[in-house]
């Protein structure tokens, strides 16, 4: 009892201020007016140089928004968002890029002390690169705008499509408007409605027909400016018998004052193609006190379109001060299989309500959903998924675990499943489990030399053990250390 | 009259041919192996026999005592006397093995026409075949194969032969799964069962089993076919060649 | 918000109801008054529908289509039917309470000779005496608009006492009999009260006459049971299947207390069963096991709210539900673990079956843990029946529909072995047989 009280205490003087992301960079940046209106939207599309048919859309959105009203249903609490009061649009003031040569060099430190490779030359030469390693092509997005995407070159020989939205809207407007708000329909909720009337910048992908991506694609997100919001919008399209392993990063300075992130990523795989998307979040998850940490608002959905398609999540989320959200899959395709391994840590003051919905609408689809939510501090961790399947989805089969693990006896850990069957051929296999770590096992790991933080971490890490191998080889290590850090202030 | 006569068999599992023209005859009070390699179609030939759903018959008849078996439900063949004993007995949690066995006997019996079996009738049966099998009264009062052990399923399967005494036991891969020691106890359960008015067909891949269960004839299957028959000496033959001589034959 | 939503059709029909049928409800002054706002409380709750989360699967303002008035007092003929749709439910050796129309039938029960320590009144008695405490009577704190609306119209119902350190001989059975004249809604409500070390045991059951129109049940049952006593407890819905029932019960229990209850519906049309099970002693025990048997288009909803508000209280839960046809079974299992209330042993496990294409199984099993040191997980499976078994009982000669009763009664078997006697364990066995019965 002693050694797990130590913890406890420890949780209790938690230090989340150990952010290590949490420095800001001091640039001059280029700001839409305070506050949100039509004018805002033109604002945004204007610098953009957006077609006349895009403006119309976010129009649209924007006038729906007008109409509804913000989910209460999440388990999370938080004081009113004055949408007034915050910037839409930041874009560090150099525009126009036309090679790396010209980024801001505080941006580029930026993502320099963040430890991710913008300088594809770097990586080329790759005096020390560890054999095996694989190269990652990335789209960084500072505030609003994309500061730089790599590996353009190379990706373009294999026919990959790779580039900001913003771009993608200008250069390949057919596939963005074939696609765009397909699967998350400007309609769909509150902030995903938001986000398309708003969305300033983000990534595209699209894999053709056959085509495996021949790198890792990964986007790092990061929000410096003092009160601007984030609303960030993906498009990932694997062709049919396309692959593509997306990895996405996100971070943002410590500030007082709570952030809106509000994005929108949409997945696309049509017959026989897969996409992997990968999510390390560490957004600044707000001080001891709760005071300050990102709103955490994100829809994501991926549509197996095609048969025999697969869309898997995998995500880690370690930060913000409130986390909404719920990587989907619809399974439309028959045979198709949707998947999503989550680790959500919340510490401190955070809140987490995330989870899952899998759809079943076509034949024979399948899918499989592991969560492992850790709880420390004051925080509340929840999980909600939903599994249905409707009539016709004859053969569906799901299969669910989810595992609550508490430290320290002032946090809360819940379980929210919907499980729904319209169809005597569904199959559906749920369970769930919530502990705290066995004393045994710590005094055991103590007794044979380790220190209460390590024995803690092993534990720790044991236990999302099946999700961590879900992540590519180089994000698995970063989310290893990540777990560390976030649990820093719990364990030592 | 024979009591089984598979007659140029042809049968598919979801687009594939799995047996390809299979004839076989079985004749009252004989015993009869079925050796070959793994995928050879053994246990596709015992489900087949038994009704299980998922197999397309494309070709051919299965006559047991001059009538149309393929015609029938699986409970049918039952009551007229099939009997599967299987490689996986099922687990049935929730149904007692003693519920399940009054059950069964009297739907079968009831189906013949006959009377049912009065619970005192019933249970000194019972009582006295697992007795002979060495089967606890606490096994039957347990959930149908539940927690059993290997052995233990198959004595139950061998308790279910010996108790609805059927006229033809197809034991597929009786020995899978069975140490030595079970696998005897399984043997001369099923060799109390022989007489002259019962046929049994033994599969099995090895020859291991046939030195318990001494079969009358032998038979050699390889890609969906009988290659060869033969009498008992066939197997040690098998034992000592192996299966790669008729994988040509085939 | 939901006011608004309230205002359909059914909604505005049981606005009236207090108004029409007020001057019958028993009781003044105080309870009047308590009806009042209760009826107010369930006017700003307004008709539960699928925006109230807990009521997301049962949606009155789709199944509830029309609002019946209030049931008469039964009559000659009407007790006459009733007596007569009692016959095949009768249970040897309990101590029979019957409810005709929602109000107590004295010539039908058996009140005589009660035993030391226990006393009977009806509700309607209790009420126009106002002697009660009305906490006592109107207990149930809770913000559920179907109770709110059951306390403001109650008219009948049992209140029963089982003295400190009383261990009935017999149990109780409680028979809500709808004589089914005419289309009516009755309004019961009946009170438990168990003392320190009582034991008891319950039976409800739910039925109909012959030829029972269309009808609506809104029935609670609130129960307190005192430290260490013992309440045992089986309800049986086999409503007729044009009825509408809505029940529900509150229950709380001391230290060291335990509380064995199982529910089965195989009859209504419509059928809702919530219980609010908190432990208010520590070292309490709960077992709550129930079954849904569903055909046609019968909706039937389970939802379960256990409160482990003190430490060291163990709770069990086992549910089936079995769906063929156009069925729609619910079940919502919510534990709660309070900040306090270390050392909590909860387990839920809920599992449905699926026996035709068009039926339906939406499971909700939930947990909330606010404290550390506990063990609590929860199951769900859905899926039809295996046929591996079906084929390896057809291949020892059961008919099909033979070798599915036998799997139905193994799967359903699970949660009614729970049941603590033998003899209402059988009572429940044979209620489920009816159901196979009826199927085949």
């Amino acid at each position: 009892m002693a050694a797990v009280q130590e913890t406890v205490d420890r949780v209790r003087r938690i230090d989340v201020d150990q952010y290590r992301y949490g420095f800001e960079t001091v640039i001059e940046s280029d700001k839409a007016p305070k506050g949100l209106s039509e004018d805002t939207v033109r604002f945004i599309s204007a610098k953009k140089n957006e077609p006349a048919w895009m403006l119309e859309w976010r129009l649209e959105a924007y006038r729906r928004w007008l109409t509804m009203t913000e989910p209460k249903w999440a388990r999370v609490n938080y004081p009113k968002i004055d949408y007034q009061d915050l910037y839409y649009y930041s874009a560090p003031k150099k525009k126009e890029l036309a090679s790396l040569d010209e980024v801001d060099p505080e941006i580029l430190k930026t993502y320099e002390k963040l430890g991710i490779p913008l300088r594809e030359v770097e990586m080329l030469e790759g005096v020390v690169r560890p054999e095996g390693e694989r190269k990652i092509a990335v789209d960084a997005v500072f505030d609003s705008v994309s500061v730089a995407t790599t590996f353009q070159k190379e990706l373009k020989q294999a026919g990959v499509i790779f580039m900001p939205i913003s771009e993608a809207i200008r250069e390949h407007p057919e596939l963005v408007k074939k696609y765009l708000g397909t699967v998350v329909p400007t309609s769909d909720n509150y902030f995903a409605t938001l986000n398309s009337a708003v969305f300033s910048d983000g990534s595209f992908v699209y894999v053709p027909p056959g085509v495996r991506c021949p790198m890792e694609l990964s986007t790092y997100f990061r929000i410096n400016e003092r009160n601007t919001g984030q609303f960030e919008r993906t498009l990932i399209i694997a062709d049919k018998g396309a692959y593509v392993s997306y990895l996405e990063g996100c971070t943002a300075p410590q500030r007082d004052e709570n952030q809106l992130h509000a994005a929108v990523v949409e997945l696309v795989t049509l017959d026989d193609a897969e996409i992997k998307y990968s999510t390390v979040q560490n957004w600044y998850p707000g001080n001891s006190e709760g005071k300050g940490g990102i709103y955490n608002f994100v829809t994501k959905r991926g549509d197996c379109r095609g048969n025999n398609s697969k869309i898997s999540w995998t995500q880690v989320e370690t930060g913000s001060a409130i986390t909404w959200k719920y990587p989907s899959c619809i399974l439309r395709g028959d045979n198709s299989r949707g998947e999503f391994y989550s680790i959500a840590i919340s510490n401190g003051h955070q809140q987490v309500d995330s989870g899952t919905k899998m759809i079943h609408l076509g034949k024979n689809t399948t899918s499989r959903i592991i969560s492992k939510g850790i709880a420390a501090g004051v925080s509340q961790n929840t999980y909600r998924g939903l599994v249905t399947a409707h009539r016709k989805a004859t053969g569906a089969r799901n299969f669910t675990a989810c595992d609550s693990l508490l430290i320290g006896d002032r946090c809360g850990a819940h379980t929210v499943p919907y499980i729904e069957a319209k169809n005597s051929s569904a199959l559906f296999e749920h369970e769930a489990t919530t502990s705290k770590i066995s004393e045994d096992v710590l005094f055991y790991c103590i007794q044979r030399g380790l220190s209460q933080e390590e024995a803690v971490g092993l534990v720790v890490n044991g236990f999302v053990k099946d999700v961590l191998q879900q992540l590519p080889m180089e994000f698995a290590v970063e989310a290893q250390k990540l777990i560390s850090i976030s649990l820093e202030g719990s364990v030592g | 009259m024979a009591l089984l006569e598979v007659k140029n068999l042809q049968v598919r599992v979801e687009e594939r041919e799995i047996l390809h023209g299979l004839s076989l005859t079985v004749n009252k009070g004989e015993v009869h192996a079925i050796m070959g390699p793994n995928g050879s179609g053994k246990s596709t030939l015992s489900h087949v026999i038994a009704g299980k759903p998922g197999y397309e018959v494309t070709g051919g008849e299965i006559l047991f005592k001059g009538e149309n078996l393929l015609e029938m439900s699986p409970d049918q063949r039952s009551s007229k006397g099939v009997f599967l004993a299987f490689q996986y007995p099922v687990e049935i949690p929730g149904v007692a093995t003693m519920t399940f066995l009054r059950t069964a006997l009297n739907a079968q019996r009831k189906a013949r026409g006959e009377s049912e079996f009065s619970t005192p009738d019933f249970l000194k049966k019972v009582r006295e075949v697992a007795a002979r099998l060495n089967i606890p009264q606490d096994m039957l009062r347990r959930g149908v194969n539940v927690g059993f052990s290997g052995g233990e399923k198959k004595r139950n399967e061998v308790l279910q032969m010996a108790l609805f005494e059927p006229s033809l036991c197809i034991l597929d891969e009786m020995d899978s799964g069975l140490d030595i020691d079970a696998l005897r106890v399984a043997a001369d359960g099923v060799n109390a069962l022989r007489s002259p008015e019962r046929a049994m067909v033994v599969i099995t891949h090895y020859q291991r089993l046939l030195n318990y269960i001494v079969p009358d004839v032998v038979h050699v299957m390889s890609k969906g076919r009988v290659v060869k028959s033969g009498g008992k000496e066939l197997a040690l033959e098998l034992e000592a060649s192996g299966y790669a001589q008729f994988e040509d034959a085939a | 918000m939901n006011l608004v939503l309230a205002k359909n059709e059914t909604g505005r029909a049981l606005s009236d109801l207090l108004a029409v049928a007020g001057d019958r409800l028993p009781g003044a002054g105080a309870i009047a008054d308590a009806r009042r706002q209760a009826f107010d409380a369930y006017q700003r709750a307004g008709l539960p529908n699928r925006r109230v989360e807990d009521w997301k699967y049962t949606d009155l303002r789709v199944l509830m289509r029309d609002v019946l008035p209030l049931a008469a007092t039964p009559d000659a003929a009407a007790l006459t039917r009733a007596g007569r749709a009692l016959k095949p439910h009768a249970i040897e050796g309990v101590r029979r309470l019957v409810l005709v129309d929602g109000a107590f039938a004295p010539d039908l029960s058996d009140v005589a000779g009660l035993e030391k320590g226990l006393g009977i009144r009806t509700l309607r008695k209790t009420m126009e005496a106002g002697d009660a405490p009305q906490a006592q009577l109107f207990a149930p704190d809770t913000s559920d608009a179907m109770v709110a609306l059951n306390s403001a119209m109650m008219t009948d119902g049992l209140v029963i006492e089982v003295a400190d350190g009383t261990v009935l001989s017999q149990p109780i059975h409680i028979v809500h009999i709808a004589s089914g004249a005419v289309p009516a809604a009755m309004f019961t409500r009946s009170l438990l009260r168990l003392g320190k070390s009582a034991g008891a045991t319950l039976v409800e059951s739910y039925i109909a006459a012959e030829g029972a129109k269309t009808y609506q049940v809104h029935d609670s049952l609130v129960v307190s049971i005192g430290d260490n006593a013992r309440l045992d407890h089986v309800r049986l819905v086999e409503d007729s299947r044009e009825a509408f029932n809505i029940s529900s019960a509150v229950v709380s229990l001391g230290a060291h207390a335990h509380f064995n209850t199982f529910g089965m519906t195989s009859g209504a049309s419509v059928s809702r069963y919530q219980a609010v099970i908190a432990f208010a002693g520590e070292g309490s025990q709960v077992e709550t096991n129930g079954v849904n048997l569903l055909n046609g288009r019968q909706h039937a909803d389970t939802t379960l709210f256990l409160d482990h508000a003190v430490p060291n209280c163990a709770s069990r839960e086992i549910f089936r539900a079995v769906i063929d046809d156009r069925g729609h079974s619910v079940f919502q299992g919510r534990i709660i673990v309070r900040p306090k209330a270390q050392k909590t042993d909860a387990k839920m496990m809920t599992r449905a079956l699926l026996l035709s294409d068009e039926a339906e199984a939406d499971n909700k099993p939930e947990l909330e843990i606010f404290a550390d040191d506990v063990t609590c997980g929860h199951g769900a499976t859905t899926g039809a029946l295996d046929e591996g078994l079906l084929f390896y009982l057809r291949a020892r000669g059961l008919s099909e529909k033979e070798a599915q009763a036998l799997l139905i009664q193994a799967f359903v078997g699970e949660a009614i072995e729970q049941i603590a006697s033998d003899s209402l364990r059988e009572l429940a066995i044979s209620a489920a047989e009816r159901w196979l019965a009826a199927r085949s």
